[in-house]
């Protein structure tokens, strides 16, 4: 993963709330067993019909509730092969949010009013470091998990680092939690 | 202290902070194949095949292909046939197609008893909330977090928040458990429940059963909420009991589970009180599961709307929609209906709707199909005769699978159909580009099929 410090350029935007990640890559692009390749697919049908057009920008700027809907990693991949580096929004689902900061992608929470004076500046600049966002005229605050941030400044693996810690994992099955459950394989 | 059922299950799952051991991992086509992929970029074996489950589900054709290797779909067949070459390449059980027990990964898993109060469930699906129903703390997850779970059997997860949903008083007749949810997340919004774990409580919620249950805990997602909850009880037993899963000693985990529930005086982060009494049978009328209301109902005019945000949502959905406000829900006229997806495809849903139909025809404007959530429920309503119900009434009966929730296989909406659903998105283009999706119960969905329109089904005779 790639390590976030400084994300900065012109701003696209796309003005709606409840972007669903069925719109973001849909399903007919689901079908790879690849991480790649889903850039060009990005909003297929709103772009194919015309609805909305889109630069690859830098950052990306959208409504409430961005992301919501289905688990499909594959949204992100597709945010960020078609070149954006964030998101920024007043809100997201739970699992979108999650699935970006695994990528490498920054997604920014800010509320209304500054995702619109961002979007109408046209061009900002994301600090992760300093958690600000700037564009001509304005600047913002926005909060981010320490954890979640320390690993996107770093471009930390997740699983490596968890791997490191497979010594607790070990006691942890060793002791009455590690046998909780159905054992899968006796059923096949 | 006294602790609500999550905060007991999140804390015998702590390895260390932000770090939560994963009792169960359901995997699938879809998002699985780049998480095997990485496990094999970084020579990692997974963890714990033992803990893990596959099925072949969202790309299936229900039309009877029996394996795998004949699926017409190119894309489609090597998804399915790339899952069944990485279970047997890190020795993972898999029930794919063909496999007596495959089906939909939220129906296989109650259905065999894998899911089991007091764990955590994962998968690689939005709707992994449906299993919370049995008192489990189970959520859906992205292919990164997918092939965490695989190299360690656990999950980098913040705590989550807490809500409780308290429902006053019990559903009236032909109200549904699929109208309760609908009902709530159009309250809430579909942001709503966000970062939060949601408990149902509540007279109306002790009161539904096991698979009535699974339908609310199914739709979270869609209000935002990080999973669904309900606490394990006699029905939550009752359902499991001689399930091939469960327990060899049943009553010790009993007596176990029952000290799942929430205790009183447990304090959430917020609480919503809820009047199930007052719901009604609900219809979908835009392109977000919140966007519904009841079917005594009109289609709401956008300009009474409040928020800007909302009224320009409103009208783009109604124009997507080709619906104009002021219309009654009634006088809606959907050409197709699917009765299936992981929100309504078991045996009570089937039961259900072909008692609602029996001896009647689809009417001439309609295509309509059932699609069961698994081979076991096939085959367990082929015994009893409900195929026949549907056939005689003019339904299709089709093979398990996620068939037109999602349109990844062959059963879709073409442009410009507008579909009575009892699956769990109506958001544009979900059942195929173009399509026009109303979410409803299964009996409402079969009321539709049958009058051509969308009827209120407490008083259809």
């Amino acid at each position: 993963m790639e390590p976030i410090e400084i994300i900065e350029g012109p701003v696209s935007v796309l003005d709606r709330s409840d972007v669903d990640t069925d719109q973001i890559i849909p399903k007919q692009f689901l079908k790879r067993v690849e991480r790649t390749g889903f850039g060009e697919f990005l909003f297929y049908d709103w772009i194919r019909d015309g609805e909305i057009e889109l630069e690859p920008n830098p950052i990306l700027v959208s409504g409430r509730n961005f992301g919501s809907g289905s688990s499909r990693e594959h949204a992100v991949w597709a945010l960020g092969q078609f070149g954006f580096k964030a998101v920024v929004a007043p809100s997201y689902s739970d699992i979108f949010y999650s699935n970006c900061t695994k990528n490498g992608f920054l997604p920014v929470v800010l509320d209304e009013a500054e995702c619109r004076s961002l979007a109408e500046s046209g061009h900002g600049r994301i600090h992760l470091e300093e958690q600000v966002v700037s564009w001509d005229g304005g600047e913002a605050h926005f909060e981010i998990d320490p954890e979640i941030k320390r690993r996107l400044l770093g471009g930390l693996d997740d699983i490596a680092l968890t791997m490191q810690d497979e010594d607790r994992i070990d006691a942890f099955e060793s002791g009455p939690g590690g046998s909780y459950g159905p054992e899968t394989t006796a059923l096949a | 202290m006294a602790k609500t059922m999550f905060e007991k299950i999140w804390e015998a799952h702590e390895v260390r902070d932000d770090l939560i051991y994963i009792d169960l991992h359901l995997v699938h086509e879809v998002t699985s194949p780049q998480a095997f992929e990485g496990l094999r970029m970084n020579g990692r074996r997974l963890r714990r095949p033992d803990k893990t489950v596959a099925t072949a589900d969202h790309n299936v054709p229900t039309d009877g292909t029996p394996v795998a290797k004949m699926i017409a779909d190119t894309l489609s067949r090597k998804q399915v046939e790339t899952l069944e070459a990485n279970a047997a390449e890190f020795g993972v059980p898999i029930f794919s197609l063909g496999s007596e027990t495959q089906g939909i990964v939220h129906v296989i898993g109650p259905e065999l008893g894998l899911t089991q109060p007091g764990m955590t469930i994962v998968c690689g699906d939005s709707h992994t909330s449906t299993h919370g129903a049995f008192g489990a703390l189970a959520f859906g997850i992205g292919t990164s977090e997918v092939e965490h779970v695989m190299a360690t059997q656990t999950l980098v997860q913040r705590r989550p928040k807490t809500m409780r949903i308290n429902y006053r008083g019990r559903l009236a007749e032909g109200v549904t458990s699929k109208d309760l949810i609908l009902a709530t997340i159009g309250r809430l919004g579909t942001g709503g429940m966000t970062g939060h774990v949601v408990e149902y409580a509540g007279e109306a919620i002790r009161n539904l059963t096991m698979e009535q249950r699974l339908t609310v805990c199914n739709m979270t997602i869609e209000g935002g909420g990080k999973a669904g909850m309900i606490a394990p009880d006699e029905v939550t037993y009752e359902y499991m009991r001689g399930r091939p899963g469960v327990p060899d000693d049943f009553p010790a985990a009993i007596e176990r589970w029952n000290g799942l529930p929430t205790d009183a005086g447990a304090e959430f982060d917020r609480e919503v009180e809820i009047d199930a009494t007052a719901m009604s049978p609900m219809v979908t009328w835009g392109t977000t599961p919140g966007m519904v209301t009841q079917v005594t109902d009109r289609v709401p005019d956008p300009e009474a709307m409040d928020s800007p945000a909302d009224r320009e949502s409103a009208e783009r959905a109604l124009q997507y929609m080709d619906l104009e406000a002021g219309t009654p829900m009634e006088e809606i006229r959907p050409e197709r209906v699917f009765i299936g997806s992981c929100t309504n495809s078991r045996i009570s849903d089937l039961r259900e709707a072909a008692e609602a139909i029996k001896g009647r025809r689809v009417a001439d404007t309609v295509r309509a199909m059932v699609v069961p959530g698994s081979a076991l429920v096939k085959s367990q309503a082929e015994q009893e005769g409900l195929d026949r119900i549907f056939e005689e009434a003019g339904f299709e009966w089709r093979g398990a699978g996620c068939s037109m929730c999602l349109g990844m296989n062959p059963d879709i909406l073409i442009e410009g159909e507008r579909c009575a659903s009892t699956s769990n998105r109506n958001f544009e283009g979900r059942q195929g580009k173009g399509g026009r999706t109303h979410l409803v119960s299964p009996t409402m969905a079969a009321a539709a099929a049958i009058e051509g329109h969308f009827v209120d089904i407490r008083n259809w005779s």
